[in-house]
């Protein structure tokens, strides 16, 4: 009844073209970005912004960069947790030889970096495909992670190996750091997450996108009809890869200050990324964001539920939320293999007919 | 009427969701799960029991309760900052996050919020300089210390002199295992022994390698800084290629009875370092009997009292209890806050008298912090694993370390974080 | 010989035996594979799972005990009896049969059909149920795994330790600083049970009706539907067999290091494994580990070397984790099936 096409009247094509063509998706979306631009930094503290929402955009950010080369140019990378690594170190070098940079600038810079390196070890997937390419990019996984281990030149010599985020401001507000305000810090990822989704939004439905997807869907056609595999597979090795750098350095920079390479990009992060993109929905920006949300958010709920709430044990209330995760990730397998975002669509179908189906 | 367990938790919880009385609040960030949950538990069990103990028969410390927040970390960094972030508001007076990488990560933070870090055996080693790390704490000992004593070990087993000896460190790769790779340098330099290092990349299940090259070139000694699954291997493969077990020695995090037991009889005479001591032949073991096991409010089952880790966990609790003390002494008021707890830190004093008082003696070693000094002495002894009975046991003094060697490198890494983050030094004079 | 080449061959064959030890992990994936096209990646999780069941049900201990005492306040911890581990084996295997047929049941059935990465991604979520399930069940703490089997004729467990025989018979060979090869006694027990696990495996699915009814499914799962196959008996089958693979992996690893959460890691040297050997080949999986095993230990020797590092001016240590996956990555530029994979044939 109210979520309908009925009387939304298109009148030229660039109206007919745009990315929510209902007018209730489209109030839906401001109200969204007037509230998290508008009201949300009045209110955000440190918890939240530590604990839930600034790691939630950070990953917002990565899963984004993973759809779209998993879900929408076909190829599954493993190497997720070693392309944040380059971004986060980039980052780090970049912080601490030219301190004066502006912080967008190095995340873009660190981001470029980590596009080079994505390309460079997305060459295999011109030879090789589906399981074989996911464990070949772990290749990149182990060998980036021993590499920053190795040599000290990436950690500045320190004694330990950490590494450690400068204080550093954008217009006068410090946003990384620990005297950093919860507001700034939310306000400088939220500018870049909504950048860059709507970059991707943009992307993936003009040429190169499309070219993605037939690759995607079927390459051997594709490369028939003139798609070139090799450009088609790297560009989005390189735009995956800026995304996941992107999101490695402000993982480092703005969300922990601190990180060990071993223990912060480790295998385990790649295949929490891969996960976010899969609950999420493969190909579907919406549902990177649902994604990452529910691997962020949950725990956190559960945890507070069980342990705070409910007053269980720390250590039964943490296996406890291994197997509901575990759990829920079977259950929206079984229920609906394309991911969160794809329940969406199919309301969206339902509510549009809603009340009178027929 | 018999309330199960779990809905009394449920009470329980929701009456503290109430507002907060005045209590002293400890915030145990503790990994129970996860790749280290065997080291973690005996650690929150007995820094648990701890204070129920000081609860349970003193009615708190100075007449105000105590009261441990446990918080599930796995170990992972992410989850110990989002437990810092939501137990700090609860006024937690000290935090001791059991983890290296948390440790990094809380520095800049506690110092920020002003409340005091204790790391007991862990963290950052150059934060024993408390003129730049206001708020951090690592005495007794740290790593560098650790790698000192190794070496003064070895140094007393050779009759002082070791030039020409080889001496082969197996490290986890990582931020921690790196940790005493400086310190040996400087010392073999000092003394002319031979290092070489051999990394373990984590997990540390497949370490042939490493050993193989051990058994080729037969160093006189083997160090190791080793964590979780990759202390058990290590001791095994040692075992294997009929390494002396008592040439071999295992940092504090590398000693304790988990490690040992895969390996069995074979691991008899391993070496290992502490700085606290082991066994339960203390008055306070006594207490922890009666006021807490008995009465069926352990932290775990009971069967962890003890052992390494558990005393280890229950030894930084009490640390920071007597600094609450020092704290209420000084500032005259019960129930104290996080800067005050701080100040307690900086004026903390162990000596045979106080341990004495609290059924301690000689569990530790005696040393005091100062404003400059947040490190104590470091010193260390050395225990050994008797297989035939199960049990740890000393076998030298809490010795003095070679802080000629450590003091320089603490100011030099020191004074690099300090310029990094435009922190002022001279906060002590 | 000069001792560097005795050496660098003690290390190769060293790796030759890690490799096996790699292999008996692979060994699980490829069943798996091979019959439902499931990656498994609960497979290291499994062993783990495997390996804690066998040792609770050998000292006795009470399932879920921790959460028994904090519901009802009790303080339950051991049944109090001690099974014999011949005993224990065939008592887990039940419960890894129960298993599989509850993974069946709940999980792979409803996913009939789905594209290859969405059954991964089920995999992984019962990787992570698994997880916490088994810590729940059994409790956290390092178990040490005690497989004394007087009937068997090991009535002091598996073998562990350097072979004194090869080192005295070998220690002649080289020069003063070379001390005999170094071979451990439970390597080579795993090799044998390898061996063994791959004839029987090999001679089941050849001559055994069922074992050619696995084949029919591996080849085309309509296929072997419309001959009167049934497509959920054979996965039931299967995941019960890599759950005795996982136990023999379980207790291989878990006699080294104890039965403890990392077990669950092993998995991640066996991915390179596969990709070389082939996701779908049994000999591949042992092969392709045999490959890994001794490349990545005389890599490392190699690089570690003094006289490398005065030849080049660098050493490098802790390689081998990468190494692995380098090495099957460049191996599958050039053969992208693997080395025993079945031919990939696209069409439009």
């Amino acid at each position: 009844m109210f979520y309908r096409e009925a009387g939304d009247f298109k009148k030229t094509y660039a109206e007919d073209n745009q990315t929510f063509p209902l007018r209730v998706d489209r109030w839906a979306y401001y109200l969204v970005l007037v509230i998290a631009f508008g009201a949300v930094p009045f209110f955000i503290n440190n918890w939240w912004a530590n604990a839930a929402i600034i790691p939630f955009l950070v990953w917002a950010i990565a899963s984004l960069g993973l759809n779209i080369l998993g879900g929408y140019c076909g190829q599954i990378s493993l190497g997720s947790g070693g392309f944040m690594a380059v971004g986060a170190y980039s980052a780090y070098k970049l912080m601490t030889s030219f301190p004066d940079l502006n912080m967008f600038i190095v995340v873009l810079i660190s981001g470029a970096i980590t596009a080079l390196v994505g390309m460079l070890f997305g060459l295999p997937s011109l030879r090789i495909k589906g399981f074989y390419l996911a464990v070949a990019t772990l290749a990149a996984q182990f060998f980036l992670v021993w590499m920053f281990n190795k040599f000290s030149w990436f950690y500045n010599n320190s004694a330990s190996g950490q590494i450690h985020a400068p204080t550093r401001s954008v217009f006068g507000y410090e946003v990384t750091g620990a005297t950093a305000t919860a507001p700034a810090k939310y306000l400088f990822c939220l500018v870049l997450v909504v950048l860059f989704a709507w970059i991707a939004r943009n992307l993936t439905r003009g040429r190169i996108g499309r070219s993605w997807m037939a690759i995607r869907d079927m390459d051997i056609a594709a490369e028939i009809i003139g798609v070139n595999p090799l450009k088609t597979k790297l560009t989005a090795f390189g735009v995956s890869s800026f995304y996941i750098g992107v999101a490695g350095a402000l993982f480092f920079t703005v969300y922990l200050g601190d990180v060990e390479v071993g223990e912060a990009f480790g295998i385990q992060k790649s295949f929490l990324l891969i996960f976010m993109v899969i609950i999420g929905g493969l190909g579907s920006i919406l549902g990177s964001f649902i994604g990452a949300g529910f691997l962020v958010l949950m725990p956190l709920l559960l945890k507070y539920i069980m342990a705070e709430k409910l007053g269980f044990p720390t250590d039964i209330a943490a296996h406890l939320e291994f197997v509901i995760i575990g759990f829920l990730i079977m259950l929206t397998l079984v229920l609906e293999p394309h991911g969160i975002a794809q329940l969406w669509r199919v309301a969206k179908q339902k509510l549009r007919l809603w009340p009178f189906p027929h | 009427m018999k309330l199960t367990k779990l809905a009394a938790y449920a009470v329980a919880g929701a009456m503290l969701a109430s507002p907060v009385m005045a209590e002293l609040v400890f915030p145990s960030l503790s990994y129970r799960t996860g790749p280290y949950a065997a080291n973690g538990t005996p650690v929150a069990d007995g820094f648990a029991d701890y204070f129920t103990l000081l609860n349970e028969r003193d009615g708190g410390i100075g007449g105000e309760m105590t009261r441990v927040i446990e918080c599930e970390t796995g170990y992972s960094t992410e989850k110990g900052v989002e437990c810092y972030e939501s137990t700090k508001g609860e006024g937690a007076l000290v935090y001791m996050p059991l983890s290296t990488g948390i440790t990094y990560q809380l520095i800049p933070k506690v110092t920020a919020d002003d409340i005091p870090l204790l790391t007991t055996g862990y963290g950052r080693t150059s934060a024993a300089n408390g003129d730049i790390f206001s708020h951090i704490f690592n005495f007794p000992a740290n790593y560098w210390n650790g790698a000192s004593a190794a070496i003064n070990y070895i140094l007393s087993q050779e009759g002082g002199d070791i030039s020409g000896k080889t001496v082969a460190l197996v490290y986890h790769n990582s931020a921690y295992g790196k940790e005493p790779i400086r310190t040996l340098e400087a010392l073999a330099e000092n003394h002319g022994f031979n290092l070489t290092l051999l990394p373990v990349d984590h997990p540390g299940q497949e370490q042939k390698s490493q050993w193989l090259q051990i058994r080729r070139e037969r160093p006189d000694y083997v160090i190791m800084y080793g964590w979780g699954v990759m202390n058990q291997v290590a001791i095994q493969e040692a075992a294997n290629i009929r390494f002396p077990m008592d040439h071999f020695i295992g940092i504090w995090w590398s000693g304790s009875e988990n490690d040992v037991a895969a390996a069995g009889m074979a691991a008899d005479g391993y070496l290992a370092l502490t700085f606290h001591n082991v066994g339960t032949d203390f008055p306070v073991f006594d207490d922890i009997q009666q006021y807490v096991v008995d009465a069926g409010l352990a932290a775990g089952d009971g069967s962890n009292v003890g052992t390494v880790l558990y005393n280890r966990g229950m030894y930084g609790a009490m640390l920071a209890a007597e600094a609450v003390k020092v704290a209420q002494a000084m500032h005259g008021v019960a129930d104290i806050t996080p800067a005050m707890m701080r100040d307690g830190l900086e004026n903390l004093v162990i000596n045979d008298e106080n341990m004495a008082a609290i059924g301690f003696e000689g569990f530790g070693p005696n040393f005091e912090v100062s404003c400059a000094n947040h490190g104590g002495p470091g010193l260390v002894a050395v225990q050994q694993w008797n297989a035939g009975d199960q049990k740890w046991e000393l076998v030298s003094d809490f010795a003095e370390t070679d802080m000629s060697v450590i003091q320089p490198l603490i100011d030099e890494d020191s004074a690099a974080y300090a310029a990094e983050n435009g922190i002022e030094p001279g906060r002590c004079n | 010989m000069s001792d560097t080449v005795l050496y660098g061959i003690e290390a190769a064959l060293n790796g030759l035996m890690t490799g096996v030890m790699y292999s008996l992990v692979a060994l699980g994936f490829v069943l798996i594979f091979k019959a439902s096209g499931v990656f498994n990646y609960a497979q290291g999780v499994m062993a783990l799972f495997s390996a804690l069941t066998l040792v609770g049900i050998q000292e006795g201990q009470v399932p879920f005990a921790h959460l028994i005492n904090a519901i009802f306040g009790t303080n339950v911890q051991n049944f109090g009896w001690e099974v014999p581990a011949l005993l224990a084996i065939i008592l887990t295997i039940g419960v890894m049969i129960l298993f599989a047929w509850l993974v069946e049941r709940f999980l792979l059935k409803h996913l009939i059909n789905q594209e290859p990465v969405i059954l991964f991604m089920a995999t992984i979520g019962l990787a992570y149920f698994m997880e916490g399930f088994g810590d729940l069940m059994w409790g956290s703490d390092i178990k040490t795994i005690d497989m004394s089997m007087p009937m068997l004729g090991l009535p002091e467990g598996l073998p562990q330790g350097g072979s004194f025989m090869i080192e005295d018979a070998t220690a002649s060979w080289g020069g003063d600083g070379f001390y005999g090869f170094f071979i451990d006694r439970l390597d080579i027990t795993a090799a044998i049970i390898a061996i063994i696990l791959v004839i029987t495996l090999t001679v089941f699915s050849q001559y055994s009706k069922t074992g050619r009814a696995l084949r029919a499914v591996a080849d085309d799962h309509q296929a072997a539907l419309s001959v009167g196959i049934s497509l959920r008996t054979i996965w039931v089958i299967v995941w019960s067999l890599a759950g005795v693979v996982a136990l023999v992996a379980g207790v291989m690893w878990g006699a080294k290091s104890g039965v403890q959460f990392s077990l669950s890691l092993i998995t991640l040297k066996a991915l390179p494994v596969l990709m070389l050997g082939g996701f779908t080949s049994i000999p591949g999986a042992i092969i392709g580990g045999v490959i890994i095993g001794v490349g990545e230990k005389v890599f490392e020797y190699i690089v570690s070397a003094s006289w490398f590092g005065d030849a080049m001016g660098f050493t490098m240590n802790a390689t081998e984790n990468w190494f692995a996956y380098v090495l099957a990555l460049i191996f599958l530029v050039f053969r992208p099936q693997g080395l025993f994979g079945d031919k990939i044939i696209e069409r439009v």
